[in-house]
């Protein structure tokens, strides 16, 4: 019975690019996806292809496709990937010139485009406001990029593409379009679309499967992570599928790794939205088959929804953050007097909202759940504000470092910086408003 | 006894959603945790960080508990002045609850 292997080469923008390449030499794969656009990446992308219009594609797509196309190509791998961000054509170009500097010729890549929806809301395109509220004000937009679904991949597998680069594109998408090309699934199997979708979303986030993400000494112990295999699924014509890892590398992979990453970011686990089926992940059952493999079967779906969710990235204002250090026995009464006297400097300009922390004592939880707390050796302050200059921000970073030798005894290792806030927002658009373009070139 | 002996966690984000599943190493302890892990418990347990009631989904099937969190606006993942921005760790102060 014939059954299809998909590997997950990359679960972030800069994730590890070894694990790929040994997914692609000793993976037994026919596709090896790359997942690497968050929700904030696209709207960053956007700002570099302003400054260059060559630009705007991930900044490791040289580097990641130098080092697995040569695999790729010799085993005749499909390689499909959201590393095309804000601008897939310059990104399916460089991959073209990297396959003919490696000297493979004739592999044919496809830019798919037409996620990108900026002027046409900037136009006054019909939209839906989500819980997340109105949107800003137009002028402070940077990108708005529709989750495009399975029909520009679909389109480009019957090309004959070997290697597919896209913007924004929902996620399980890169891995159910393979499957459905492969298995002739159609566009309204809701059932199977559901199942594929729970195979997409569990091999997404590549080493978050295999026991990254996971380990807790003591409790849940995993080997090697220092040499973490990325995963992969055997599919099986009805969507169940297996999932491994390449025989040797380090990892795990259990019934309690997939069932963590099976609910991660899901909301309600029977109605997960996607542009291509509503899934149900409620009836998924995991089973272990083998040491380092286990079976995911039972999920399923309903219609897909009549609207794609757009995101919307925009200028949000600056952010500016400090810190500096004390130790010994006073460390935290002398880091408390540093933040009494930041405050009243900063009191002076138009810090819009300034949070203090103390590292190593109550920074990640606040003071509600680090009550109990000991008072440790060594503390560092950390300051972070919000103003709407980047002059403004700048004012923590500078006073932090003036703590030097206008603060407490003792402050050391200050450090800090100023940065843009590039913040995501949400809408829904009809369907019928987004058309997709698919783009091939040879190398 | 912690939760952290019982049971493990991992969380997710989504802008100013924050979810986190709760599986429970041992099917058996699956009822315990649906019996004691309430949303409200939750929603008290995270009260200095969190808006709004919390909801629970059941999974008895997964032997799981998936909850969602709302945080205030100013502290979604791409505003936040937060240290932990996404809330990643949040799943691990979850698993430091009594019951």
């Amino acid at each position: 019975m014939k059954t299809v292997r998909i590997g997950a080469g990359a679960g972030y923008s800069g994730d590890r690019i070894d694990p790929a390449v040994e997914l692609a030499e000793n993976g037994d794969i026919s596709y090896l996806v790359f997942e690497c656009l968050a929700e904030r990446t696209i709207a960053i992308a956007q700002k570099a292809r302003l400054v260059d219009p060559s630009a705007g594609y991930d900044p490791l797509l040289e580097e990641r496709m130098s080092a697995v196309l040569p695999a790729c190509a010799r085993k005749g791998i499909g390689i499909i990937s959201n590393m095309g961000a804000a601008n897939p054509e310059a990104a399916a170009a460089k991959t073209r010139d990297i396959a003919r500097r490696l000297g493979l010729s004739g592999l044919r890549i496809a830019a798919i485009t037409g996620d990108d929806v900026l002027d046409g809301l900037r136009r006054g395109q019909k939209m839906f406001e989500t819980p997340e509220g109105p949107l800003p004000p137009p002028d402070t937009w940077l990108s708005a990029n529709a989750y495009l679904g399975v029909a520009p991949l679909l389109e480009a597998l019957a090309s004959k593409a070997d290697i597919i680069l896209t913007g924004r594109v929902a996620d399980p998408a890169l891995f159910l379009a393979p499957l459905m090309h492969e298995f002739g699934w159609s566009l309204d199997n809701w059932e199977l679309l559901g199942q594929g979708t729970v195979v997409g979303h569990l091999l997404e986030c590549a080493g978050q499967l295999t026991g990254g993400y996971f380990a807790d000494p003591g409790y849940k112990d995993v080997p090697d992570l220092d040499r973490l295999g990325f995963p992969i699924a055997e599919v099986s014509a009805d969507g169940s599928a297996i999932f491994s890892k390449v025989v040797g590398s380090g990892g795990l992979l259990n019934r309690a790794t997939c069932t963590e990453q099976l609910l991660y970011e899901i909301q309600d686990p029977s109605a997960y939205y996607t542009p291509d089926v509503v899934a149900d992940f409620s009836g998924v059952s995991i089973r272990e088959v083998g040491p380092n493999r286990v079976s995911v079967s039972g999920g399923t779906g309903r219609m897909r929804p009549a609207t794609l969710k757009v995101s919307v990235g925009y200028r949000d204002g600056f952010i500016g953050e400090g810190q500096i250090s004390y130790a010994g026995p006073t460390a935290f009464a002398r880091a408390e007097l540093a933040r009494d006297i930041l405050a009243r400097r900063l009191a002076h300009h138009l810090i819009t909202e300034l949070r203090f922390d103390f590292i190593g004592l109550n920074s990640i939880h606040g003071s509600q759940l680090s009550s109990n707390a000991p008072i440790p050796y060594e503390i560092r302050l950390r300051a972070a504000g919000r103003a709407n200059s980047l002059a403004t921000a700048s004012w923590i970073p500078r006073e932090m470092e003036a703590l030097y030798t206008n603060g407490p005894a003792g402050g050391g290792g200050a450090a800090g910086s100023t940065r843009e806030v590039i913040s995501i927002t949400s809408a829904l658009i009809p369907r019928e408003a987004v058309t997709h373009h698919v783009q091939i070139m040879e190398s | 006894m912690l939760l952290q002996h019982l049971a493990h966690a991992r969380t997710g984000d989504k802008g100013n959603i924050v979810t986190i599943s709760l599986i429970a190493f041992r099917n058996d302890d699956f009822k315990v945790l649906e019996q004691h892990v309430s949303s409200e418990r939750v929603a008290a347990h995270f009260s200095e960080l969190i808006e709004g009631p919390v909801e629970r989904y059941v999974l008895p099937q997964l032997g799981a508990l998936n909850f969602v969190l709302h945080r205030p606006k100013s502290n979604s993942v791409t505003r936040s002045l937060a240290l932990d921005a996404h809330g990643k760790c949040l799943g691990s102060a979850l698993l430091s609850m009594e019951i």
